[in-house]
Protein backbone atom coordinates (compact mmCIF):
# COMPACT_ATOMS: atom_id res chain seq x y z
CA UNK A 1 0.00 0.00 0.00
CA UNK A 2 2.80 2.34 0.92
CA UNK A 3 4.40 1.58 -2.39
CA UNK A 4 1.18 2.40 -4.15
CA UNK A 5 1.09 5.87 -2.59
CA UNK A 6 4.66 6.45 -3.58
CA UNK A 7 3.79 5.56 -7.13
CA UNK A 8 0.88 7.98 -7.03
CA UNK A 9 3.11 10.74 -5.76
CA UNK A 10 5.68 10.04 -8.44
CA UNK A 11 3.06 10.19 -11.15
CA UNK A 12 1.37 13.23 -9.65
CA UNK A 13 4.34 15.48 -8.94
CA UNK A 14 5.54 16.28 -12.44
CA UNK A 15 1.99 16.97 -13.57
CA UNK A 16 1.28 19.53 -10.88
CA UNK A 17 4.61 21.26 -11.53
CA UNK A 18 4.08 21.37 -15.26
CA UNK A 19 0.61 22.79 -14.80
CA UNK A 20 1.65 25.75 -12.66
CA UNK A 21 3.78 28.16 -14.75
CA UNK A 22 2.59 31.04 -12.61
CA UNK A 23 4.86 34.07 -12.77
CA UNK A 24 5.40 35.56 -9.31
CA UNK A 25 3.72 38.84 -10.21
CA UNK A 26 3.48 41.40 -7.44
CA UNK A 27 2.21 44.86 -8.23
CA UNK A 28 4.46 47.42 -6.63
CA UNK A 29 2.96 50.91 -6.33
CA UNK A 30 5.59 53.49 -7.32
CA UNK A 31 3.38 56.61 -7.50
CA UNK A 32 -0.32 57.50 -7.42
CA UNK A 33 -2.18 55.27 -9.93
CA UNK A 34 1.13 53.74 -11.04
CA UNK A 35 2.34 50.18 -10.57
CA UNK A 36 5.33 48.09 -11.65
CA UNK A 37 5.82 44.33 -11.96
CA UNK A 38 9.55 44.10 -11.28
CA UNK A 39 11.47 41.21 -12.83
CA UNK A 40 14.67 39.61 -11.64
CA UNK A 41 18.05 40.93 -12.77
CA UNK A 42 18.94 37.59 -14.35
CA UNK A 43 19.37 36.13 -17.79
CA UNK A 44 16.54 34.09 -19.32
CA UNK A 45 16.18 30.68 -17.72
CA UNK A 46 13.78 27.79 -17.32
CA UNK A 47 13.43 28.85 -13.70
CA UNK A 48 12.42 32.48 -14.22
CA UNK A 49 10.45 31.87 -17.44
CA UNK A 50 11.78 35.12 -18.87
CA UNK A 51 10.42 37.33 -16.06
CA UNK A 52 13.58 39.42 -16.04
CA UNK A 53 11.94 42.58 -17.24
CA UNK A 54 9.98 45.44 -15.68
CA UNK A 55 6.51 46.10 -16.99
CA UNK A 56 4.22 48.81 -15.66
CA UNK A 57 0.71 50.17 -15.74
CA UNK A 58 -1.09 53.44 -15.08
CA UNK A 59 -4.65 53.35 -13.74
CA UNK A 60 -6.43 56.31 -15.39
CA UNK A 61 -10.04 57.42 -15.07
CA UNK A 62 -10.81 55.88 -18.45
CA UNK A 63 -9.01 52.59 -17.97
CA UNK A 64 -5.53 51.14 -17.62
CA UNK A 65 -2.51 51.98 -19.79
CA UNK A 66 0.04 49.16 -19.86
CA UNK A 67 3.74 49.56 -20.65
CA UNK A 68 5.23 46.39 -22.20
CA UNK A 69 3.57 42.99 -22.30
CA UNK A 70 6.44 40.80 -21.09
CA UNK A 71 8.26 37.71 -22.39
CA UNK A 72 5.48 35.21 -23.21
CA UNK A 73 1.81 34.61 -23.88
CA UNK A 74 1.43 33.22 -20.36
CA UNK A 75 3.01 36.38 -18.95
CA UNK A 76 0.74 38.70 -20.91
CA UNK A 77 -2.32 36.75 -19.83
CA UNK A 78 -1.32 36.69 -16.17
CA UNK A 79 -0.31 40.35 -16.25
CA UNK A 80 -3.64 41.41 -17.75
CA UNK A 81 -5.63 39.22 -15.36
CA UNK A 82 -3.85 40.76 -12.38
CA UNK A 83 -4.41 44.28 -13.67
CA UNK A 84 -8.09 43.91 -14.47
CA UNK A 85 -8.82 42.02 -11.27
CA UNK A 86 -6.98 44.41 -8.94
CA UNK A 87 -8.12 47.65 -10.58
CA UNK A 88 -11.58 46.62 -11.73
CA UNK A 89 -10.90 48.55 -14.95
CA UNK A 90 -10.29 47.43 -18.51
CA UNK A 91 -6.96 47.83 -20.25
CA UNK A 92 -7.42 50.54 -22.88
CA UNK A 93 -3.94 50.89 -24.35
CA UNK A 94 -0.59 49.10 -24.56
CA UNK A 95 2.73 50.85 -25.19
CA UNK A 96 5.70 48.77 -26.33
CA UNK A 97 9.05 50.37 -25.55
CA UNK A 98 11.08 48.43 -28.15
CA UNK A 99 11.31 45.19 -30.14
CA UNK A 100 13.20 42.91 -27.75
CA UNK A 101 11.37 39.65 -26.96
CA UNK A 102 11.01 40.11 -23.20
CA UNK A 103 9.06 43.32 -23.79
CA UNK A 104 6.47 42.35 -26.38
CA UNK A 105 5.90 38.58 -26.55
CA UNK A 106 2.93 38.93 -24.18
CA UNK A 107 1.05 40.82 -26.92
CA UNK A 108 -1.32 37.94 -27.66
CA UNK A 109 -3.12 38.77 -24.42
CA UNK A 110 -3.81 42.28 -25.77
CA UNK A 111 -5.08 41.41 -29.25
CA UNK A 112 -8.24 43.50 -28.60
CA UNK A 113 -6.37 46.54 -27.24
CA UNK A 114 -4.65 49.33 -29.27
CA UNK A 115 -0.92 48.54 -29.24
CA UNK A 116 1.44 51.50 -29.78
CA UNK A 117 5.05 51.27 -30.94
CA UNK A 118 7.66 53.22 -32.89
CA UNK A 119 7.95 52.27 -36.61
CA UNK A 120 11.55 51.04 -36.24
CA UNK A 121 10.50 48.72 -33.41
CA UNK A 122 7.66 47.30 -35.45
CA UNK A 123 10.08 46.54 -38.30
CA UNK A 124 12.36 44.81 -35.81
CA UNK A 125 9.48 42.70 -34.52
CA UNK A 126 8.57 41.72 -38.09
CA UNK A 127 12.14 40.86 -39.06
CA UNK A 128 13.41 39.22 -35.90
CA UNK A 129 10.32 38.22 -33.95
CA UNK A 130 10.36 34.62 -35.15
CA UNK A 131 14.01 33.99 -34.30
CA UNK A 132 13.57 35.75 -30.94
CA UNK A 133 10.65 33.48 -30.17
CA UNK A 134 12.56 30.34 -31.14
CA UNK A 135 15.45 31.37 -28.93
CA UNK A 136 13.11 32.11 -26.02
CA UNK A 137 11.61 28.61 -26.33
CA UNK A 138 15.16 27.24 -26.21
CA UNK A 139 16.09 29.21 -23.11
CA UNK A 140 12.91 29.15 -21.04
CA UNK A 141 11.08 26.05 -22.31
CA UNK A 142 7.41 25.46 -21.60
CA UNK A 143 6.85 28.92 -20.13
CA UNK A 144 6.64 29.95 -23.78
CA UNK A 145 3.89 27.51 -24.72
CA UNK A 146 1.54 28.96 -27.32
CA UNK A 147 3.56 32.15 -27.72
CA UNK A 148 3.56 33.72 -31.16
CA UNK A 149 3.95 37.17 -32.66
CA UNK A 150 1.11 39.67 -32.35
CA UNK A 151 2.32 42.87 -33.95
CA UNK A 152 1.44 46.35 -32.70
CA UNK A 153 -1.25 48.12 -34.71
CA UNK A 154 -0.70 51.80 -33.81
CA UNK A 155 2.22 54.13 -34.39
CA UNK A 156 3.54 56.06 -31.41
CA UNK A 157 4.74 59.60 -31.98
CA UNK A 158 6.46 62.37 -30.09
CA UNK A 159 3.88 64.37 -28.19
CA UNK A 160 1.68 64.64 -25.13
CA UNK A 161 -1.83 63.24 -24.90
CA UNK A 162 -4.16 63.27 -21.91
CA UNK A 163 -5.56 59.83 -21.20
CA UNK A 164 -8.10 59.54 -18.40
CA UNK A 165 -6.64 62.53 -16.57
CA UNK A 166 -2.96 61.58 -17.05
CA UNK A 167 -0.82 63.77 -19.31
CA UNK A 168 1.25 61.11 -21.06
CA UNK A 169 4.22 62.26 -23.11
CA UNK A 170 5.68 59.76 -25.54
CA UNK A 171 9.25 60.42 -26.65
CA UNK A 172 10.86 58.71 -29.64
CA UNK A 173 14.53 57.96 -28.96
CA UNK A 174 17.07 55.35 -30.05
CA UNK A 175 20.36 53.85 -28.97
CA UNK A 176 19.48 50.66 -27.13
CA UNK A 177 17.69 49.73 -30.36
CA UNK A 178 16.72 51.66 -33.47
CA UNK A 179 13.46 52.59 -31.78
CA UNK A 180 13.22 53.26 -28.04
CA UNK A 181 9.91 54.64 -26.84
CA UNK A 182 9.91 56.48 -23.51
CA UNK A 183 6.67 57.26 -21.66
CA UNK A 184 6.69 60.19 -19.24
CA UNK A 185 3.58 60.73 -17.14
CA UNK A 186 3.59 64.47 -16.34
CA UNK A 187 0.69 63.99 -13.91
CA UNK A 188 2.62 61.70 -11.57
CA UNK A 189 6.21 62.41 -12.60
CA UNK A 190 6.88 58.75 -13.46
CA UNK A 191 9.31 58.06 -16.30
CA UNK A 192 9.16 54.68 -18.03
CA UNK A 193 12.56 54.60 -19.69
CA UNK A 194 12.41 51.16 -21.30
CA UNK A 195 15.84 49.63 -21.81
CA UNK A 196 17.55 52.97 -22.30
CA UNK A 197 18.13 52.68 -18.55
CA UNK A 198 19.29 49.64 -16.59
CA UNK A 199 19.65 49.72 -12.80
CA UNK A 200 22.23 47.46 -11.18
CA UNK A 201 21.97 45.16 -14.16
CA UNK A 202 24.44 45.39 -17.04
CA UNK A 203 23.08 47.01 -20.19
CA UNK A 204 22.57 44.77 -23.22
CA UNK A 205 23.72 45.77 -26.68
CA UNK A 206 22.58 43.38 -29.44
CA UNK A 207 21.07 46.27 -31.42
CA UNK A 208 22.84 49.17 -29.76
CA UNK A 209 24.27 52.38 -31.15
CA UNK A 210 26.26 53.64 -28.18
CA UNK A 211 26.58 57.26 -29.37
CA UNK A 212 22.83 57.55 -29.90
CA UNK A 213 22.24 55.83 -26.57
CA UNK A 214 24.41 58.33 -24.70
CA UNK A 215 22.50 61.19 -26.35
CA UNK A 216 19.20 59.61 -25.35
CA UNK A 217 20.41 59.42 -21.74
CA UNK A 218 21.13 63.15 -21.82
CA UNK A 219 17.59 63.75 -22.92
CA UNK A 220 16.23 61.58 -20.10
CA UNK A 221 18.45 63.31 -17.57
CA UNK A 222 16.87 66.64 -18.52
CA UNK A 223 13.31 65.49 -17.77
CA UNK A 224 11.78 66.60 -14.43
CA UNK A 225 10.80 63.10 -13.30
CA UNK A 226 10.22 61.98 -9.71
CA UNK A 227 10.32 58.23 -10.28
CA UNK A 228 12.16 56.28 -12.94
CA UNK A 229 11.12 52.78 -14.00
CA UNK A 230 14.12 51.23 -15.78
CA UNK A 231 13.66 48.38 -18.24
CA UNK A 232 15.60 46.10 -15.89
CA UNK A 233 16.48 46.51 -12.22
CA UNK A 234 14.87 48.31 -9.28
CA UNK A 235 12.67 51.40 -9.59
CA UNK A 236 14.41 54.56 -8.35
CA UNK A 237 13.54 58.08 -7.19
CA UNK A 238 16.69 59.76 -8.50
CA UNK A 239 18.94 59.95 -11.53
CA UNK A 240 21.41 57.36 -10.29
CA UNK A 241 20.27 54.63 -12.73
CA UNK A 242 20.76 57.00 -15.67
CA UNK A 243 24.20 57.93 -14.44
CA UNK A 244 25.14 54.29 -13.86
CA UNK A 245 23.96 53.29 -17.35
CA UNK A 246 25.93 56.15 -18.89
CA UNK A 247 29.03 55.28 -16.84
CA UNK A 248 28.79 51.61 -17.84
CA UNK A 249 28.29 52.36 -21.54
CA UNK A 250 31.20 54.80 -21.59
CA UNK A 251 33.42 52.25 -19.88
CA UNK A 252 32.24 49.57 -22.32
CA UNK A 253 32.88 51.52 -25.50
CA UNK A 254 36.25 52.78 -24.22
CA UNK A 255 37.28 49.22 -23.35
CA UNK A 256 36.32 47.97 -26.80
CA UNK A 257 38.00 50.84 -28.66
CA UNK A 258 41.18 50.51 -26.61
CA UNK A 259 41.23 46.76 -27.19
CA UNK A 260 40.88 47.20 -30.94
CA UNK A 261 43.56 49.90 -31.00
CA UNK A 262 45.94 47.60 -29.08
CA UNK A 263 45.46 44.58 -31.34
CA UNK A 264 43.51 42.39 -28.92
CA UNK A 265 41.34 39.57 -30.17
CA UNK A 266 37.75 39.15 -28.96
CA UNK A 267 38.48 36.61 -26.22
CA UNK A 268 41.19 38.85 -24.81
CA UNK A 269 38.81 41.81 -24.60
CA UNK A 270 36.18 39.57 -22.99
CA UNK A 271 38.58 39.00 -20.09
CA UNK A 272 38.92 42.68 -19.24
CA UNK A 273 38.52 43.09 -15.45
CA UNK A 274 35.17 44.56 -14.40
CA UNK A 275 35.80 47.84 -12.51
CA UNK A 276 35.07 47.83 -8.79
CA UNK A 277 32.33 50.43 -9.18
CA UNK A 278 30.28 47.91 -11.20
CA UNK A 279 30.61 45.10 -8.66
CA UNK A 280 26.90 45.28 -7.80
CA UNK A 281 25.87 45.38 -11.44
CA UNK A 282 24.36 41.99 -12.19
CA UNK A 283 25.64 40.04 -15.24
CA UNK A 284 28.43 42.55 -15.99
CA UNK A 285 30.84 39.78 -17.09
CA UNK A 286 28.45 37.92 -19.36
CA UNK A 287 27.09 41.13 -20.86
CA UNK A 288 30.62 42.35 -21.56
CA UNK A 289 31.20 39.09 -23.43
CA UNK A 290 27.98 39.52 -25.41
CA UNK A 291 28.78 43.16 -26.15
CA UNK A 292 32.20 42.21 -27.53
CA UNK A 293 30.41 39.94 -30.01
CA UNK A 294 27.98 42.73 -30.94
CA UNK A 295 30.26 45.72 -31.19
CA UNK A 296 33.89 44.64 -31.56
CA UNK A 297 33.95 43.36 -35.16
CA UNK A 298 33.13 46.82 -36.54
CA UNK A 299 35.64 48.55 -34.26
CA UNK A 300 38.59 46.26 -34.98
CA UNK A 301 38.37 46.71 -38.75
CA UNK A 302 39.22 50.38 -38.29
CA UNK A 303 42.64 49.31 -37.04
CA UNK A 304 43.62 47.19 -40.06
CA UNK A 305 45.09 48.50 -43.30
CA UNK A 306 44.85 46.96 -46.77
CA UNK A 307 47.92 44.79 -47.41
CA UNK A 308 49.83 44.97 -50.69
CA UNK A 309 48.36 42.28 -52.91
CA UNK A 310 51.18 40.53 -54.74
CA UNK A 311 49.18 37.89 -56.55
CA UNK B 1 51.56 -8.95 -14.14
CA UNK B 2 49.51 -7.06 -16.65
CA UNK B 3 47.27 -5.70 -13.91
CA UNK B 4 50.28 -4.56 -11.93
CA UNK B 5 51.73 -2.85 -14.95
CA UNK B 6 48.43 -1.15 -15.69
CA UNK B 7 47.96 0.07 -12.16
CA UNK B 8 51.55 1.28 -12.13
CA UNK B 9 50.97 3.25 -15.29
CA UNK B 10 47.80 4.75 -13.91
CA UNK B 11 49.63 5.97 -10.85
CA UNK B 12 52.25 7.86 -12.81
CA UNK B 13 51.53 11.50 -12.04
CA UNK B 14 50.20 13.55 -14.89
CA UNK B 15 50.05 10.76 -17.41
CA UNK B 16 46.64 9.60 -18.41
CA UNK B 17 46.12 6.81 -20.87
CA UNK B 18 43.90 6.92 -23.88
CA UNK B 19 40.47 5.90 -22.73
CA UNK B 20 40.41 8.34 -19.85
CA UNK B 21 36.91 9.77 -19.44
CA UNK B 22 36.36 12.90 -21.48
CA UNK B 23 36.11 15.90 -19.13
CA UNK B 24 33.55 17.41 -21.51
CA UNK B 25 31.55 14.16 -21.59
CA UNK B 26 30.97 14.26 -25.31
CA UNK B 27 29.44 11.23 -27.05
CA UNK B 28 31.70 11.95 -30.02
CA UNK B 29 35.09 11.97 -28.32
CA UNK B 30 36.09 8.46 -29.40
CA UNK B 31 35.28 9.39 -33.00
CA UNK B 32 37.22 12.66 -32.72
CA UNK B 33 40.19 10.75 -31.35
CA UNK B 34 40.31 8.22 -34.17
CA UNK B 35 39.46 10.68 -36.93
CA UNK B 36 41.54 13.74 -36.05
CA UNK B 37 44.29 12.31 -33.82
CA UNK B 38 44.61 9.10 -35.85
CA UNK B 39 43.93 7.09 -32.72
CA UNK B 40 47.33 8.08 -31.33
CA UNK B 41 48.22 8.48 -27.67
CA UNK B 42 46.79 11.52 -25.97
CA UNK B 43 46.02 13.02 -22.65
CA UNK B 44 43.63 15.72 -21.50
CA UNK B 45 45.97 18.50 -20.51
CA UNK B 46 45.30 21.87 -18.85
CA UNK B 47 48.42 23.19 -20.52
CA UNK B 48 46.39 23.56 -23.70
CA UNK B 49 44.02 26.41 -23.05
CA UNK B 50 40.97 27.10 -25.14
CA UNK B 51 39.24 30.43 -24.62
CA UNK B 52 35.70 30.95 -25.82
CA UNK B 53 32.57 32.51 -24.34
CA UNK B 54 30.37 29.97 -22.54
CA UNK B 55 27.52 30.91 -24.82
CA UNK B 56 27.82 31.86 -28.49
CA UNK B 57 26.14 35.20 -29.00
CA UNK B 58 26.66 35.01 -32.76
CA UNK B 59 26.69 31.43 -34.09
CA UNK B 60 28.39 32.62 -37.29
CA UNK B 61 31.29 34.21 -35.42
CA UNK B 62 32.23 32.37 -32.24
CA UNK B 63 35.59 33.69 -31.06
CA UNK B 64 38.09 30.94 -30.28
CA UNK B 65 41.60 31.34 -28.88
CA UNK B 66 43.90 28.42 -28.20
CA UNK B 67 47.16 28.70 -26.34
CA UNK B 68 49.54 25.71 -26.18
CA UNK B 69 52.59 27.79 -25.28
CA UNK B 70 52.86 26.07 -21.89
CA UNK B 71 54.08 23.00 -23.81
CA UNK B 72 57.53 22.57 -25.37
CA UNK B 73 58.01 21.70 -29.03
CA UNK B 74 54.48 21.88 -30.33
CA UNK B 75 54.47 20.61 -33.91
CA UNK B 76 50.81 20.94 -34.72
CA UNK B 77 47.52 22.02 -33.16
CA UNK B 78 44.22 20.57 -34.38
CA UNK B 79 40.98 22.37 -33.53
CA UNK B 80 37.72 20.42 -33.61
CA UNK B 81 34.09 20.83 -32.57
CA UNK B 82 32.64 17.41 -31.72
CA UNK B 83 29.00 18.17 -32.46
CA UNK B 84 29.37 20.41 -35.49
CA UNK B 85 28.14 18.89 -38.76
CA UNK B 86 31.69 19.52 -40.00
CA UNK B 87 33.76 18.92 -36.85
CA UNK B 88 37.22 19.67 -38.28
CA UNK B 89 37.89 23.40 -37.86
CA UNK B 90 41.56 24.02 -38.59
CA UNK B 91 45.13 22.82 -38.18
CA UNK B 92 47.91 25.15 -37.12
CA UNK B 93 51.59 24.27 -37.44
CA UNK B 94 53.84 26.80 -35.73
CA UNK B 95 57.35 26.68 -37.18
CA UNK B 96 59.15 29.48 -35.37
CA UNK B 97 56.39 31.36 -33.52
CA UNK B 98 54.32 30.53 -30.40
CA UNK B 99 51.54 27.95 -30.57
CA UNK B 100 48.77 30.42 -30.00
CA UNK B 101 46.04 31.57 -32.38
CA UNK B 102 42.75 33.45 -32.26
CA UNK B 103 40.08 33.12 -34.92
CA UNK B 104 36.29 32.82 -35.28
CA UNK B 105 34.14 29.90 -36.27
CA UNK B 106 30.62 28.85 -37.15
CA UNK B 107 28.79 26.66 -34.69
CA UNK B 108 25.64 24.75 -35.55
CA UNK B 109 24.71 23.83 -31.97
CA UNK B 110 26.23 23.65 -28.49
CA UNK B 111 29.46 21.63 -28.68
CA UNK B 112 32.83 20.97 -27.13
CA UNK B 113 35.52 23.05 -28.81
CA UNK B 114 38.88 21.32 -28.49
CA UNK B 115 42.47 22.09 -29.35
CA UNK B 116 44.82 19.11 -29.49
CA UNK B 117 48.53 19.93 -29.56
CA UNK B 118 50.97 17.31 -30.77
CA UNK B 119 54.40 17.59 -29.20
CA UNK B 120 57.68 16.28 -30.65
CA UNK B 121 57.38 13.07 -28.58
CA UNK B 122 54.25 12.17 -30.56
CA UNK B 123 51.77 12.69 -27.70
CA UNK B 124 48.60 14.72 -28.20
CA UNK B 125 47.70 17.17 -25.42
CA UNK B 126 43.98 17.92 -25.51
CA UNK B 127 42.29 21.00 -24.03
CA UNK B 128 38.79 22.26 -24.56
CA UNK B 129 35.69 24.06 -23.39
CA UNK B 130 31.98 23.67 -23.94
CA UNK B 131 30.26 26.44 -25.90
CA UNK B 132 26.48 26.65 -25.92
CA UNK B 133 24.84 27.97 -29.09
CA UNK B 134 21.39 28.80 -30.37
CA UNK B 135 22.45 27.22 -33.62
CA UNK B 136 22.26 27.68 -37.33
CA UNK B 137 25.85 28.77 -37.85
CA UNK B 138 26.82 26.19 -40.47
CA UNK B 139 23.74 25.93 -42.65
CA UNK B 140 23.37 29.60 -43.57
CA UNK B 141 24.85 31.12 -46.71
CA UNK B 142 27.73 33.53 -46.11
CA UNK B 143 26.72 37.18 -46.24
CA UNK B 144 29.09 37.66 -49.18
CA UNK B 145 27.42 34.90 -51.18
CA UNK B 146 23.94 36.02 -50.15
CA UNK B 147 24.60 39.59 -51.29
CA UNK B 148 26.54 38.55 -54.40
CA UNK B 149 29.46 40.92 -53.85
CA UNK B 150 32.13 38.47 -52.70
CA UNK B 151 33.98 38.18 -55.99
CA UNK B 152 35.33 41.75 -56.06
CA UNK B 153 37.09 41.32 -52.72
CA UNK B 154 38.00 37.61 -52.89
CA UNK B 155 41.40 36.92 -51.37
CA UNK B 156 42.04 40.55 -50.38
CA UNK B 157 44.12 40.83 -47.22
CA UNK B 158 44.09 43.56 -44.60
CA UNK B 159 46.34 43.51 -41.57
CA UNK B 160 48.21 45.37 -38.88
CA UNK B 161 51.27 44.68 -36.73
CA UNK B 162 51.50 45.86 -33.14
CA UNK B 163 54.93 46.21 -31.52
CA UNK B 164 55.04 44.44 -28.18
CA UNK B 165 57.88 43.63 -25.81
CA UNK B 166 57.68 39.81 -25.94
CA UNK B 167 55.81 39.01 -29.09
CA UNK B 168 54.59 41.40 -31.70
CA UNK B 169 50.94 40.94 -32.55
CA UNK B 170 49.85 40.33 -36.13
CA UNK B 171 46.19 40.52 -37.06
CA UNK B 172 45.24 39.39 -40.54
CA UNK B 173 41.90 39.34 -42.28
CA UNK B 174 41.40 37.54 -45.59
CA UNK B 175 38.24 38.20 -47.56
CA UNK B 176 36.54 34.92 -48.42
CA UNK B 177 32.93 33.63 -48.20
CA UNK B 178 34.00 30.37 -46.50
CA UNK B 179 30.79 28.66 -47.62
CA UNK B 180 30.29 25.34 -45.88
CA UNK B 181 28.35 23.55 -48.62
CA UNK B 182 25.55 22.94 -46.12
CA UNK B 183 23.39 25.85 -47.27
CA UNK B 184 21.06 24.69 -50.02
CA UNK B 185 22.42 25.25 -53.52
CA UNK B 186 25.70 26.86 -52.44
CA UNK B 187 28.76 24.65 -52.95
CA UNK B 188 31.66 24.31 -50.53
CA UNK B 189 34.01 27.23 -51.08
CA UNK B 190 36.67 27.94 -48.51
CA UNK B 191 40.31 28.78 -47.97
CA UNK B 192 42.30 25.56 -47.58
CA UNK B 193 45.91 26.57 -47.05
CA UNK B 194 47.20 29.71 -45.44
CA UNK B 195 50.76 30.43 -44.38
CA UNK B 196 52.39 33.35 -42.60
CA UNK B 197 55.97 33.93 -43.78
CA UNK B 198 58.57 36.49 -42.85
CA UNK B 199 59.88 38.98 -45.42
CA UNK B 200 62.62 36.56 -46.53
CA UNK B 201 60.11 33.80 -47.23
CA UNK B 202 60.68 31.65 -44.18
CA UNK B 203 57.44 30.04 -42.98
CA UNK B 204 56.49 31.16 -39.46
CA UNK B 205 53.29 29.15 -39.29
CA UNK B 206 51.17 27.22 -41.73
CA UNK B 207 47.49 26.51 -41.44
CA UNK B 208 44.84 24.34 -43.00
CA UNK B 209 41.40 25.90 -42.69
CA UNK B 210 38.14 24.00 -42.96
CA UNK B 211 34.55 25.04 -43.63
CA UNK B 212 33.63 26.04 -40.05
CA UNK B 213 36.12 28.92 -39.98
CA UNK B 214 34.10 32.13 -40.19
CA UNK B 215 33.57 34.18 -43.32
CA UNK B 216 36.40 36.64 -43.98
CA UNK B 217 38.70 34.88 -41.50
CA UNK B 218 40.25 37.18 -38.90
CA UNK B 219 43.38 35.72 -37.33
CA UNK B 220 45.47 37.02 -34.44
CA UNK B 221 48.99 35.63 -33.97
CA UNK B 222 51.94 36.25 -31.71
CA UNK B 223 54.88 36.58 -34.07
CA UNK B 224 58.08 37.06 -32.08
CA UNK B 225 60.00 40.15 -33.14
CA UNK B 226 59.09 39.88 -36.81
CA UNK B 227 57.71 43.06 -38.37
CA UNK B 228 57.22 42.32 -42.07
CA UNK B 229 55.24 39.39 -43.39
CA UNK B 230 53.92 37.60 -46.40
CA UNK B 231 50.56 35.90 -46.39
CA UNK B 232 50.18 33.05 -48.88
CA UNK B 233 47.50 30.50 -49.49
CA UNK B 234 44.80 29.16 -51.72
CA UNK B 235 41.19 28.10 -51.59
CA UNK B 236 39.57 24.85 -52.70
CA UNK B 237 38.92 26.31 -56.14
CA UNK B 238 42.57 27.11 -56.66
CA UNK B 239 42.29 30.88 -56.13
CA UNK B 240 45.61 32.18 -54.79
CA UNK B 241 46.05 34.45 -51.78
CA UNK B 242 49.27 36.47 -51.81
CA UNK B 243 49.95 39.68 -49.95
CA UNK B 244 52.70 41.57 -48.16
CA UNK B 245 52.22 43.13 -44.74
CA UNK B 246 54.68 45.83 -43.70
CA UNK B 247 54.95 47.25 -40.26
Amino acid sequence: MKRFYLLLVLIWMPTTQADSFQYPLQAQQVAPDTYVLEGKTEDFSRKNGGFIVNTGYIVTADGVVVIDSGPSKRFGEQQRALIEKSTGKPVIRLYLTHHHPDHFLGNQAYADVPRYVLPASKRGMQQEGESFTANMYRMTGDWMRGTGITLPDKTAQDGTETVGGHALETIALSGHTAGDLVIFDHTTGVLFSGDLVFNNRAATTPHANIDAWLQALEKLQSLPFKVIVPGHGPVAQDKAPIEQTRDYLQWLITTLKDGAANGLDMNEVMQTPIPERFKDVALARSELQRSVSHLYPALELGNLQPAKQTE
Amino acid sequence: MRTVLLSLLCCLPGLVLAGEPDPLQSPQWATMHSRFLNGENYRFDDKVKVLAPASAEDSLNVPITFDATALEQVEKVVVMADLNPIPGVLEFSPKTIPARLSFRMKLQQGSPIRAAAKTADGLWHVGGVWVDAAGGGCTLPSTGTASGDWSSTLGKVSAHVWQRPDNNRLRVRVMHPMDTGLASGIPTFHIEDLAILDASGEVLASMTLHEPVSENPMLSLDVGQHQDFRVEGQDNNGNRIEAEVDE
